[in-house]
């Protein structure tokens, strides 16, 4: 059993460039479903357009890096006003169902045949985090402490990655306690109260729409850039309900839950699959061979999931108290 | 204009002390404003704040409301009772802008508001509450009354990053809560979850929130609904107090006897038109309003079989009223 590398790859997890992604994704959704009640299914589609909208702009349009993640941050900002539109003013499921559909459109169109010269089909596009790599001021080399390292470019990639989430957290940290905050609340819990007293519920539904977009955005830049590609088929539903597990993990309407949420969900995900390889390689577990520790990890990563909610059903973070109410 | 109409409401609170020579006048003048006034629908009143004309909306087939003229007086206090299903909670919701009218017009205070939607309908003074309360239950005591305050600066997105810009306002805000609460003796309850308090704990707070709005009309969906008896007399005596302090209050009630107790004037409503008016100690006698209550020909024999269809619906409605009590 090789316990190191199993410890080293799950602190890696706990801090890698998944964990920013996805907390990045996570704290966009805590924004729309945790403080505003809005069920955005959709979260991939505004990762996925700022991703396509960095990678079709450098790559296809030979603009810099800049005005690539400019034309993300539009696309992302355009997306929330085209669903919104129509559906913010409807029944909350109806933005559920809109959402979702929307992102497999996106996914979709992204991987057509039709379009293969803009977004590159199923192969997507790559070879346009090269400006994002110039600017690291890390040498050449190897950082870390002991057996926990990193490479420059991976370093580079984190500190910027950990700086935009704690940004992130921030600006989620000064909105929710402010009046404004206040208002996104209270349309979670009833809407028409809100109307009621006075306040544009559609405006600001819509306003939490855009910025939970543009926080998820982020995510979709830094997939891009860590992995030099974006293909569609990253961007499924899958990473959606990711997104939505951290968040429900972590606690719902809490300023770190999506990043510790993140955390611990895929510290579980690399723990677990590491520890099962390990342990079949090892011939413990004699009835199981390699190639089926992928599909157990995931079952059982549920399984964790599913007990941890049992014993916490409000998150890590959340109070227990507004679960009690939610019950009434 | 609203910061006018708002000092004028925090202005009367102040002069609490001269009270009982106020309230006499203001109800006195109330009455002497009815006195004489014909018991025909759609009387012409002296000082009219609502002025309703033709009103319709229909459900398919279904005629909910037609509502020909109807005023209501201002700085008094009018109950707008009828039978089940006579469309008054439906007419409130076209007031109030919670749903759209199929045709009709009306005025508040000679500004047409037929078509604007809820939050301005509230914003120009005209507030309501819900006949199921709506407290915003994961929300504070304290957090639902500063919601209900107007202007806040701290609500645009923009400047709710900057506590500078609303910290003093929200300061301001919370002394104008306090005192309400003090009034509505939840004071103590000030940090307690909304969705914590009994049902008619959270009756006196949404009216404590809408007043926070600075109202000039106060609209009450069955303010009584579901109160406790020891509670209706703490709340009868704040819808009085509405009056007195130069607030027009309109509601829908159930209560033969709230309706006599505090009600300068009472409109009837059956199958949706306005059928009768009158002052609350006569208009029980009423023919109109005996039939529409009781049916054209309650006074003839019964057949057996409409005996037993009214006993089957009598019963019918205690099921449907048990099964609602148990749900809560």
């Amino acid at each position: 059993m090789d316990w190191l590398t199993i410890f080293t790859t799950t602190v890696h997890a706990a801090i890698g460039w998944e964990t920013v992604v996805y907390g990045l994704a996570a704290i966009g959704v805590n924004i729309h479903f945790g403080y505003t009640g809005l069920l955005n299914f959709g979260q991939a589609a505004f990762m996925a357009v700022a991703g396509y909208g960095l990678a079709v702009t450098v790559t296809v349009l030979n603009l810099p890096f800049w005005v690539g993640i400019f034309v993300g941050l539009g696309a992302a900002v355009l997306l929330a006003l085209l669903m919104g539109i129509p559906t913010l003013q409807l029944r909350a499921d109806y933005l559920a169902i809109v959402t979702i559909a929307a992102a497999e459109i996106i996914r979709l169109i992204f991987r057509s045949v039709q379009f293969k010269g803009v977004f590159g089909g199923s192969d997507g596009r790559r070879g346009f985090n090269g400006d994002f790599y110039a600017m690291n001021p890390y040498p050449e080399g190897r950082y870390g402490i002991g057996p926990i390292v990193f490479d420059e470019r991976t370093l580079w990639l984190l500190t910027v990655g950990w700086i935009v989430v704690l940004l992130a957290c921030g600006l989620v940290y000064l909105l929710m306690k402010s009046p404004w905050g206040r208002v996104l609340k209270a349309i979670r819990e009833d809407e028409d109260a809100v109307r009621a007293l006075g306040k544009n519920v559609f405006a600001y539904k819509m306003q939490s729409l855009v910025l939970g977009g543009v926080v998820g955005c982020f995510g979709g830049f830094f997939y891009g850039l860590y992995n030099g590609a974006v293909q569609p088929d990253v961007f499924g539903t899958e990473m959606t309900f990711f997104a939505y597990t951290i968040v429900i993990l972590g606690g719902a309407a809490r300023v770190f839950g999506p990043v510790v949420g993140a955390m611990i969900f895929w510290v579980l995900f690399v723990f677990i699959g590491n520890l099962l390889a390990e342990l079949v390689a090892n011939g413990y577990i004699p009835f199981m061979t390699s190639i089926q520790v992928g599909p157990i990890r995931y079952a059982l990563v549920g399984l964790g999931f599913i007990l941890l909610l049992i014993v916490r059903p409000q998150g890590i973070f959340g109070d227990k108290r507004e679960i009690a109410i939610d019950a009434r | 204009m609203r910061d006018d109409t708002m000092d004028e409401t925090t202005g009367e609170s102040s002069d609490e002390s001269k009270d009982a020579a106020v309230t006499a006048t203001r109800k006195a003048a109330a009455l002497e404003a009815f006195k004489d006034m014909a018991r025909e629908p759609g009387v012409a009143k002296p000082d009219p704040i609502l002025v309703v004309d033709k009103v319709v909306r229909r459900f398919g087939g279904l005629t909910a409301v037609d509502v020909e003229h109807v005023e209501v007086q201002r700085g008094a206090i009018t109950a707008l009772i009828g039978p089940n299903g006579a469309g008054k909670t439906t007419f409130f919701n076209q007031l109030t802008g919670f749903d759209t009218a199929d045709a009709g017009t009306w005025t508040f205070n000679g500004r047409a508001m037929s078509g604007v939607p809820a939050h301005k309908v509230a914003r120009a003074g005209m507030v309501r509450t819900f006949q199921l309360t709506k407290a915003l239950s994961r929300l504070t005591v304290m957090e639902n009354m500063r919601l209900g305050a107007q202007q806040q600066k701290g609500e645009s997105f923009w400047r709710a990053l900057v506590p500078g810009f609303w910290r003093s306002q929200e300061q301001e805000i919370t002394e104008r809560a306090e005192e309400l609460l003090v009034r509505f003796k939840l004071d103590a309850k000030r940090d307690d979850f909304a969705g914590s308090l009994s049902g008619g704990q959270r009756k006196l707070l949404e009216m404590a929130r809408a007043l926070m709005v600075g109202p000039e009309l106060v609209m009450l969906d069955e303010p009584m609904a579901g109160v406790n008896p020891a509670l209706t007399q703490s709340l009868l005596g704040h819808v009085k107090d509405l009056r007195e302090q130069g607030m027009t209050v309109l509601f829908v009630e159930h209560d033969m006897d709230m309706v006599r107790d505090i009600s300068d004037w009472v409109i009837v409503m059956a199958q949706g038109a306005v059928i009768a008016e009158g002052p609350p100690s006569t208009i029980m006698s009423d023919e109109r309003v005996i039939d529409a209550y009781l049916g054209a020909h309650h006074d003839a024999p019964l057949s057996d079989t409409e005996l037993q269809a009214q006993l089957h619906d009598a019963e019918a409605e205690l099921e449907a009223e048990i099964e609602e009590e148990t749900q809560k």
